[in-house]
């Protein structure tokens, strides 16, 4: 990708040369092409991230004609720092995190391993793992919300019978076991995605690499943590990131199940409730910024860790 | 050949994950053949129709309307019967079921300034907060509107302007089954809460060996618009004022946080444990499918419990809700308007549509066919409509109606009903008010501040 997309400089000498008219001339060509794809990045990223943040430091309202907007400096920010709700979203969305990225990571990578071995009817493994991925997330959300209900549910009716469950339980209002179904339902769903992405490091890896550990004597465990694992990990960083970011901004299984539930609040449920319901847009735009933030940090974690791991 | 393995493992899943949406689909509206039924009454025809087509005939217009109980198949039985007869086209879109949500749709549509909504149904609570977006209908339908209940109309007018036609009121009743009364030596339905609480035990002890899933009492208490008005007749009924009085929040006292705290103690044990997710439909649905004594919903449950085919149909009866110890049985007020948009292409000919809509044939077409409670007054005391309503016999009519504290608000009622109802959702979900209201008092003065 960056060889085509960035001029390409002339061949490294010690000071600079003068370049020739043929080079400044495709320079110029290089930067011509970008023009389009800065343009879109520019409209479609750089110019949404500009005006939620200018939007923070202002009291609009998402109904105009309430209130003239006008600016008010720090005060969003200030004010979502001392929301305890805002706190609450926070923390909940970090717990549901790493609960569920931990679970879909070890999962992933078992089921991605054994799909990788070579059995029958491997072909049509592959496939029907993927089933629970296919399937839209606000799907999955309300059919999952119904099988775990505590009147009519299958879950119930099932673990009764077989006498695991003394009686039906509201998986979905009981607060003490609603953030384990939400983070069960999506672990669920996105294991598939990340066995399938742990399973295209996996196919990469040299198959010489295990027939020389066979012939040095190497155990299957040995050969785990000394060749695939070390060798499958930029696939995992580049699924730990993917998974992180989505599990940080996550919405909608949430919103399905719980609605405007307060104990539930992830941080985009925060913003889109503070925004579209309370009608607060420099509120929530200052609360969008602090979840940038949050995010950002993660990236630079991974990024940083990827970069020493490199050299 | 490995592209033509990999296409049709693809059509496999894909096909796989569109069976589990339809199905998903298909459950949602999934409803009992009784439900669907409740339009067979022909709906009536337009006035002045050769005129109205000869003026707007061949428009277009959008019509967001109703999306709970019948609402729906009412919706698009007089769209259709409006199209026929004026030519005019009324495309008609259910709103989300939760009020709340319905809302943000409004408001996201009115921000953009957008013309795709024509003409929507507005909750009694939203003429203040939506009034700069909406028409005038003085000058057009200033006449009817004198047919209308006085203080709804009222409520409908903002700074002069008549923003919105009254178009079927609403007040909470307690629904109960006759039958399963006598069944448990029960002559009257409960007065207090007290009394209901130890009738739904009674009843739900015995129920619960034929069928498991039987409950006592349901109510709406997700956390959404509905609960704010669940509370807000618990915590009148005992004498706790309104939430918010003379401009002061006041939800934070004794009496409610006594009331609000039996009501915890009922969820789970005479009401199902997910209550707390209910909403209209899920009371509807367990009340008319015969799995529970006692229901608090609005007065469209009625027609559909009534309907032939429903299994509650001749076994249960309706009146005032219950009160608390030091007070007396209230309904809140609730109900819808009709508003046209600001930004419509076709405000004349989608104030037609409205003129139609808020008739006295339609509004008694609504209140037989839906048992919605009519806003005039004439068709509200028409023998037939009565009849078919006994919700609005002057003994359960006439019960104290208690409003949502709209008027302190205005535009930030949305914000303040949201503090209210998760707090109350946090409440029946475990946590005693007494934890929770004085957080929910000291938000609620923030926000009367705001303004």
């Amino acid at each position: 990708m960056s060889s085509v997309a960035t001029p390409t400089p002339a061949p490294r000498r010690r000071g600079r040369r003068r370049r020739t008219k043929l080079q400044r001339r495709q320079t110029r060509l290089a930067w011509l092409l970008l023009i389009p794809a800065l343009a879109v990045v520019a409209f479609v990223a750089i110019y949404p991230l500009a005006k939620t943040v200018y939007q923070s430091f202002t009291n609009q309202e998402f109904l105009a004609g309430i209130t003239p907007t006008k600016w008010v400096g720090l005060d969003n920010y200030s004010l979502i720092w001392h929301d305890p709700a805002w706190k609450h979203a926070v923390i909940l969305t970090l717990k549901f995190a790493v609960i569920t990225v931990s679970f879909e990571f070890v999962l992933g990578l078992i089921i991605a391993l054994v799909v990788n071995s070579k059995f029958k009817g491997r072909g049509v493994m592959r496939a029907v793992m993927l089933v629970p991925w296919a399937i839209p997330t606000v799907v999955a959300a309300q059919m999952w919300k119904w099988m775990l209900d505590d009147t009519f549910g299958v879950v119930n009716d099932l673990g009764v019978r077989a006498h695991v469950l003394s009686h039906s339980h509201a998986w979905i209002s009981d607060p003490s076991t609603s953030l384990g179904a939400v983070a069960a339902v999506d672990i669920w769903k996105t294991t598939p995605f990340v066995a399938l992405l742990l399973l295209a490091g996996l196919q990469v890896i040299p198959t010489d690499l295990y027939e020389a550990a066979d012939v040095d004597g190497a155990s299957k465990l040995q050969q785990f943590w000394r060749i695939t694992l070390p060798l499958l990990k930029p696939a995992i960083l580049v699924t730990l990131i993917f998974r992180t970011l989505d599990a940080l901004r996550v919405f909608d299984v949430f919103y399905v199940f719980f609605g405007n539930r307060l104990d539930t609040q992830t941080m985009a449920i925060y913003i889109q409730s503070t925004i579209i319901g309370d009608g607060h847009v420099g509120l929530g735009a200052a609360a969008s910024v602090f979840m940038f933030l949050i995010i950002a940090l993660f990236v630079v974690i991974y990024v940083t860790f990827m970069r020493v791991n490199e050299e | 050949m490995k592209h033509r393995r990999l296409l049709v493992l693809a059509g496999v899943i894909g096909a796989i994950a569109l069976i589990a949406s339809l199905s998903v689909a298909a459950a949602s509206s999934n409803r009992p053949a009784h439900v669907q039924q409740a339009a067979a009454v022909a709906a009536p025809k337009v006035p002045n129709a050769a005129a109205i087509r000869k003026k707007y005939g061949g428009q277009k217009i959008t019509f967001v309307g109703d999306s709970v109980g019948n609402g729906h198949v009412r919706d698009v039985a007089l769209a259709k019967r409006f199209t026929k007869d004026t030519g005019i086209k009324v495309s008609v879109t259910p709103h989300p079921a939760a009020s709340d949500a319905a809302y943000s749709q409004l408001a996201r549509a009115f921000s953009s300034k957008s013309s795709s909504i024509d003409v929507a149904m507005i909750d009694v609570v939203w003429p203040g907060a939506f009034a700069p977006y909406l028409v005038d209908l003085k000058p057009k339908l200033g006449k009817q509107s004198k047919l209308h209940a006085a203080g709804i109309v009222a409520n409908d007018t903002i700074n002069g302007k008549l923003v919105a036609m009254p178009w079927f009121g609403d007040y909470g009743i307690l629904y109960y089954r006759t039958d399963l009364l006598k069944k448990y030596g029960y002559k009257a339905p409960p007065k207090t809460w007290a009394d209901l609480f130890k009738m739904a035990q009674k009843i739900q002890t015995g129920e619960q060996k034929s069928n498991p899933n039987f409950a006592g009492f349901v109510f709406q208490g997700n956390s959404y618009e509905g609960l704010t008005c669940n509370a807000l007749e618990w915590i009148a009924s005992a004498g706790g004022g309104h939430m918010i009085d003379n401009g002061k929040a006041t939800i934070n006292n004794a009496k409610a946080i006594t009331i609000l705290d039996a009501m915890r103690a009922q969820v789970g044990k005479t009401t199902p444990r997910g209550v707390t997710s209910y909403q209209e439909d899920q009371t509807e649905h367990a009340f008319d499918s015969g799995d529970a004594a006692f229901a608090r919903n609005w007065p469209y449950q009625y027609g559909i419990g009534a309907t032939a085919g429903s299994k509650v149909k001749g076994k249960f009866s309706v009146t005032t809700l219950p009160h608390g110890a030091a007070g007396k049985p209230v309904g809140t007020v609730g109900g819808w308007q009709l508003a046209v948009s600001k930004y419509s292409k076709h405000k004349d000919a989608t104030i037609e549509f409205v003129r139609y809509m808020t008739s006295p044939a339609v509004e008694k077409f609504d209140a037989i066919t839906n048992s919605n409670v009519p806003t005039i007054t004439s068709v509200a005391k028409d023998p037939a409509v009565v009849k078919t309503n006994p919700y609005l016999k002057p003994a359960i009519a006439s019960v104290a109606r208690v409003t949502r504290p709209a008027k302190f608000l205005k535009t930030h009622y949305n914000e303040a009903s949201k503090v209210i109802y998760q707090g109350i959702n946090q409440i029946l979900n475990g946590t005693p008010a007494k934890n929770v209201l004085p957080g929910v008092q000291s938000k609620l003065n923030q926000i009367l501040k705001q303004k």
